[in-house]
């Protein structure tokens, strides 16, 4: 058995805004094991990105975690002072933003910017911390690592530019390296370069990788688990096979009937979810997806079901479920 | 409903002459470096292509291949350097193009920012209306607005709100209800899905194939998905620093590309299919995009071409066709497998 790496409990995050608390995240429960590769699939605003900031201890201003535990490698995060956190944040778990164009410091060379992690948090003297940038961008695949080292962002494409941010958040060997959208502002092509990347990388030092994205085909081959997620919430979570191939939740079938398949022969109609995404302002009572569902029944819109065990590993929350194995169980008694 | 790209619903739009043709189309933007000398960036360079009434063609290629300016020279939103652009046979290269605005629309990429801010969903609707002259009294003005947002699945009571009061796949409607206001032919999409959600984009790909339907337009659809494009496309070119490395229709280019850039584009998009994914043979391209700015020679895709040789570096390869109506520029399509 491997060891827990990442255990988050009931996590809610709000955001208090001038015009009413917007609750990001509500309720979400995961577990990670060392080694693994996770990946949180949802649209834009379903609280993806913020369930991995929590975990850097990153929220942003005016949300506040107001409910749950997130207990990383043997710390509790949402207990930390910035002080301590900061020890962790780029030496344990790191994180690569979306945009390489605006996360890196366009005023400081690249080198300077890969020698401020280590000098930061290792004992290694400027010397020591050169020769370590220079290992960092061969290992990146970075060519001429001699000369990148003294450009600055600017001078490199937007590929070069994510191998960077990837060099700077391993430069300590983190336990857990959280990706987020790392190859959306990117071509097909160089996607597939810095997936590949990635992949090779967490084989040799060893790490746990969780990657946040809204495409489903980016995770497909690559993850162990998948949890997707919609409004704020958790509705299913299972292996990568489960969820493409047993998807139970309205949601993640929906998702999987709307991408256009390069690969399929006949031109069949898309089918598309219907309406627009959730209001984070004033969500609705019950299932965050039951404006949008086909099969809303009147209790999804006043209460949210509670998870359904489908197998050891996957997970679902849909009244449907419920009203099945309501309906299995009241069956085998009558 | 099903349709199949088979070979008998391209044999109709065969007989139909071309709606759209584009010879030979350059479009360089004049780069001043330091003082004295001007550089040009050649970001499209002798690209022809054409376009068949009812037809969508789809342009695929990374940024910075050229493809939105190809969209963007063709409505004549740029000044061609070079070149001849033939709408439904007249040569409107030089032409006034205030009647052909009217043909002839766009709907841009980023819902956010091309529409006004501080206008009202009906105004926005209706200036194209206003400008063209299209409504004779402020009823019909409205009639249309109301028509307007009807087809593209908004109501009327929308018409008094603002952008910022909508969600990107909302704004997309609206951008493409102000394309559908002057009846046009003709509209360039230039990545009308690329900023929205995976759910959303379906819906707005499924209203370009309902209005095609409905009101015969001929798509220009641009977008760096080739799963999206090979969707929605009857034909499909595919584009690399400015130059068109192949073009054939939709089906043979998924299943028998022959150019090596068109084949490494298809095998590095992501299938959402785990088995198939692993199964998968990648192609991946070593290095990055060549700038613009400075070209390599001959075939501009030599410097990541895993087939290159000398040949290529020397001469550039010339666009042929290899079987009908299928299109390429490689020297050496003998060898690639």
């Amino acid at each position: 058995m491997s060891n827990v790496l990442l255990d988050i409990k009931n996590l809610r995050l709000s955001f208090f805004t001038p015009a009413g608390e917007v609750k990001a995240l509500n309720d979400v429960t995961f577990k990670m094991n060392e080694g693994d590769v996770l990946g949180i699939v949802g649209e834009s605003g379903s609280g993806k990105s913020v369930t991995a900031y929590s975990i850097m201890g990153l929220v942003p201003f005016p949300g506040r975690i107001i409910g749950g535990t997130i207990d990383f490698n043997g710390h509790r995060i949402n207990d930390m002072t910035e002080k301590e956190m900061r020890e962790i944040r780029g030496n344990e778990v790191s994180i690569i933003f979306q945009d390489p164009m605006t996360s890196l410091n366009p005023v400081y060379t690249i080198g300077n910017q890969i020698r401020e992690v280590i000098l930061l948090h290792t004992d290694m003297d400027n010397e020591q911390a050169h020769k370590r940038s220079l290992d960092l961008l061969t290992l990146v695949g970075i060519n001429e690592p001699e000369k990148r080292l003294k450009q600055y962002p600017h001078e490199l494409s937007g590929g070069m530019r994510q191998r960077v941010m990837i060099a700077i958040a391993l430069a300590c060997e983190p336990k857990l390296l959280i990706a987020d959208e790392p190859t959306t502002a990117l071509d097909v092509t160089i996607q597939a370069q810095i997936m590949e990347l990635m992949m090779e990388l967490k084989e040799k030092i060893n790490m746990s990788i969780i990657i946040i994205t809204h495409d489903l085909g980016v995770v497909a081959n690559m993850c162990q688990k998948i949890v997707v997620m919609y409004g704020g919430k958790i509705v299913e979570s299972g292996t990568s096979d489960e969820i493409f191939y047993n998807p139970q939740h309205e949601y993640t079938k929906g998702l999987l009937r709307s991408i256009p398949k390069i690969n399929t022969k006949s031109h069949e109609k898309l089918i598309p979810i219907e309406g627009t995404p959730v209001d984070m302002l004033n969500p609705p009572a019950g299932c965050p997806f039951a404006p949008r569902c086909d099969k809303c029944m009147k209790i999804c819109l006043r209460e949210m079901p509670e998870y359904t065990k489908i197998s050891d590993t996957h997970d679902c929350a849909c009244w449907l479920l419920q009203k099945e194995a309501f309906k299995a169980a009241a069956g085998g008694e009558g | 409903m099903e349709k199949h790209l088979d070979e008998g619903r391209l044999d109709i739009k065969a007989s139909e002459p071309p709606l759209i043709e584009v010879k030979n189309l350059k479009q360089y933007f004049p780069i001043s470096d330091g003082l004295f000398r001007t550089k040009y960036v050649k970001a499209v360079d002798d690209v022809s292509f054409y376009i068949k009434k009812g037809e969508t063609l789809g342009l695929v290629g990374e940024s910075g291949c050229g493809k939105t300016t190809t969209g963007r020279s063709l409505l004549r939103l740029y000044e061609p350097t070079d070149g001849r652009i033939i709408y439904d046979g007249v040569d409107i290269t030089h032409t006034d193009m205030m009647p052909y605005r009217r043909k002839m629309q766009i709907v841009f990429q980023d819902p956010y920012a091309s529409l006004n801010p501080r206008m009202t969903v009906g105004d926005i609707v209706g200036e194209p209306i206003d400008i063209h002259k299209l409504a004779h009294s402020k009823k019909e003005r409205t009639d249309r607005i109301i028509e307007m947002l009807d087809r593209v699945g908004l109501n009327s009571e929308h018409a008094n709100r603002y952008p910022h009061e909508f969600s990107g796949g909302q704004r997309q409607r609206i951008g493409i209800a102000r394309a559908l206001a002057v009846d046009p032919e003709f509209i360039v999409c230039d990545e009308p899905v690329s900023a929205l959600d995976v759910s959303i984009q379906a819906q707005i790909v499924n209203m370009f194939e309902e209005l095609q339907e409905d009101m015969g337009l001929t798509y220009l659809f641009i977008a760096h998905d080739l799963s999206v494009v090979k969707h929605i496309s009857d034909r499909i070119g595919v584009m690399y620093l400015g130059k068109l490395v192949e073009l054939a229709d939709s089906y043979e280019l998924s299943f028998h590309s022959v150019h090596p850039y068109t084949r490494s584009l298809i095998s590095a998009i992501p299938v959402p299919d785990p088995d198939a994914s692993r199964q998968r043979q990648r192609i991946v391209l070593e290095g990055d995009v060549p700038s613009p700015l400075d070209p390599p020679s001959g075939c501009r895709f030599r410097t990541r071409c895993p087939y290159a040789d000398e040949l290529c570096a020397r001469e550039e390869p010339e666009f042929r066709e290899v079987s009908k109506g299928h299109f390429a520029a490689c020297h050496h399509l003998d060898r690639v497998k």
